[in-house]
C-alpha cells in the first residue's frame, strides 16, 4: 500500500474511533436494529482497520454470526446484507461533515469492502442454507434404508445404488440395529443394485459381518453380480469364510436350511423329456 | 487437456461419488466392457478418496483418449497434500496408515491398463491412469 493510500485510510480509520457513537446510532436508526446487536462488530471493524495485518478474521466471525442469527428470526439474506450497507451511508455523512479530501478518499475504499463484507453475509446465509439441506437429506437416506423382515428369524437388507461411506454405514447401523430388535439369527445383504464395490463399502461389509457374528447373527451376502466379483478379486479383497449367494432367493433358501426351518415346497410335476438321436 | 476434459473437485464426500458418475459416463460413452467399466469406477473411487482423505482434497481430470486404434479413458487425481514418502511401501498390498484395507493403491493399479504415481513428500501426489477399451 502506497503511503498516500495509508493515508487515506487512516483518516477513515480516525473518524470511526472519533465518531463512534454517533456513527453507531445512525447505523442503528438506519438499520433499524439495536445498537446491541451492532456494537460488537462496530468494535471488531475499528480494530481490524486499524491493524497493520488487515485481519478481518473476528469481523467475519462476527458478521457470520450476526447473519446466522438473522436468519434464524426470519430475516430475507438480502435485509441482513443491507444492515451492513447501512453503515455506508452513516459513515459517509461522517466523512462528508469532516469534508477533507482524504476522507473522501478513503470513503471510496471503505465502501469497498463494505460490499464485500455485505456479500460476505449473503455467502454465509447460502452455506447455511446448503448445510440444512445435507442434513435433510442425511435424515432421508436414513428413511428410505429399508432392512425388511424375510422369514421369523430372518432380515434382508437390499443396498440399491451408489453407496457411499455415509449410505453404508447408515444401513449397516440399521441392519444390526435390527438383528438387536427382532432377534432374528440371520441376515442377507444384497448388493444386486450396487454399481460398484470399492474397498470402503467392502470393509463397511466385513465388519457389519463380523458385527452381526458377535452379536450371535450370521450374514449372507447376495447378488455379486460377475462385474463386481472380478473388481474385488483384482482389488485383492477377500471376504474370508463369508458366505455369499448368487441371489437373494438363493440366499434366503440358505438361511432357511441354517435355521432350521420346516419348509413345504409345493409339489413340483416333473418333466421327463428324452431325446433320441436319430 | 484436450476438448473432452472434465474437470471435478473433489471436497468431499460427494464429490467423490460425483466423480465416480462422470467416469461412468465416459467409461460408456468410449465402449468399455461392463467389467472395465465397472474397473475403471472402482479404481476413480479409490484415487478420489484418497485424495479427500490424505490430502484433505484436490481434483480430478477426466478425458477420452485414444492411440489411433484404441479409444480409453485417461484419469488424473492431483492433490497438494502432504504426498507420499515411501512408494513402493504405499503400493504394498494392506498396508495403510489410517484405518482402511491399505488395497486402495495397489488395488487401482491392478485395475487399470496403465498407472502413473508420482509424489514426494510436501509435494502433492499425482495419479494418472488410463484404461483402454478392448
Ligand atoms: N493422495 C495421497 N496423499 C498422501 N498419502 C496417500 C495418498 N494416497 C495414499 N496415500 C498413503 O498410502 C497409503 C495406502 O493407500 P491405499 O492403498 O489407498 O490404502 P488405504 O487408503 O486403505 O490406507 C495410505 O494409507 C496413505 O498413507
Ligand atoms: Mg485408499
Amino acid at each position: 500500500m502506497t503511503a498516500h493510500a495509508d493515508a487515506t485510510r487512516r483518516r477513515v480509520h480516525d473518524l470511526l474511533r472519533a465518531e463512534e457513537e454517533r456513527i453507531l446510532q445512525r447505523w442503528t436508526d438506519l438499520a433499524k436494529t439495536s445498537a446491541e446487536e451492532l456494537r460488537d462488530l462496530y468494535r471488531a471493524l475499528r480494530l481490524a482497520l486499524g491493524d497493520e495485518r488487515d485481519d478481518l478474521a473476528d469481523v467475519r466471525g462476527l458478521l457470520a454470526e450476526l447473519s446466522r442469527e438473522r436468519a434464524r428470526q426470519g430475516h430475507t439474506p438480502s435485509d441482513t446484507a443491507r444492515v451492513v450497507f447501512c453503515l455506508k451511508e452513516a459513515v459517509h455523512e461522517a466523512v462528508a461533515s469532516d469534508g477533507s479530501a482524504e476522507a473522501l478518499k478513503g470513503f471510496i475504499w471503505f465502501s469497498r469492502l463494505i460490499d464485500d463484507l455485505g456479500l460476505y453475509t449473503f455467502e454465509v446465509y447460502a452455506t447455511a442454507r446448503e448445510k440444512i439441506i445435507l442434513d435433510q437429506a442425511e435424515q432421508l437416506l436414513e428413511l428410505s434404508t429399508p432392512v425388511v423382515k424375510l422369514w421369523e428369524g430372518i432380515v434382508a437388507v437390499p443396498l440399491i445404488g451408489t453407496l457411499d461411506s455415509a449410505r453404508t454405514q447408515v444401513v449397516m447401523e440399521k441392519l444390526l440395529q435390527t438383528l438387536v430388535e427382532t432377534g432374528a439369527e440371520h441376515a442377507v445383504i444384497d448388493i444386486t443394485g450396487v454399481p460398484a464395490v470399492d474397498t470402503q463399502v467392502a470393509q463397511h461389509l466385513l465388519k457389519t459381518v463380523v458385527a452381526a457374528r458377535l452379536m450371535g447373527a450370521e450374514c449372507v451376502i447376495s447378488g455379486i453380480r460377475p462385474q463386481i466379483a472380478h473388481t474385488i478379486v483384482t482389488l485383492g479383497i477377500e471376504f474370508g469364510d463369508i458366505i455369499t449367494k448368487a441371489s437373494l432367493a438363493d440366499a434366503l433358501a440358505y438361511a432357511l436350511s441354517r435355521s432350521g426351518a420346516e419348509i413345504s415346497t409345493p409339489r413340483r410335476t416333473r418333466i421327463a423329456v428324452r431325446t433320441e438321436e436319430v | 487437456m484436450s476438448g473432452d476434459g472434465h474437470l471435478l473437485p473433489i471436497a468431499s464426500n460427494a464429490d467423490v461419488v460425483a466423480v465416480r458418475r462422470q467416469v461412468r459416463a465416459l467409461a460408456v460413452d468410449v465402449g468399455l466392457s461392463l467389467v472395465d467399466q465397472t474397473k475403471v469406477v472402482t479404481a476413480a473411487s479409490e484415487l478420489a478418496r484418497n485424495a479427500l482423505v490424505y490430502a484433505g482434497g484436490g481434483r480430478a481430470s477426466i478425458e477420452i483418449v485414444e492411440n489411433g486404434v484404441r479409444k480409453g479413458l485417461r484419469l488424473s487425481f492431483i492433490d497438494e497434500g502432504p504426498g507420499i514418502p515411501d512408494l513402493a511401501l504405499a503400493l504394498t498390498d494392506g498396508w495403510t496408515t489410517g484405518s482402511g484395507l491399505g488395497l486402495g493403491l495397489g488395488g487401482s493399479r491392478r485395475l487399470v491398463d496403465e498407472f502413473d504415481l508420482i509424489s514426494a513428500p510436501g509435494k502433492g501426489t499425482t495419479v494418472t491412469v488410463t484404461k483402454w477399451a478392448r
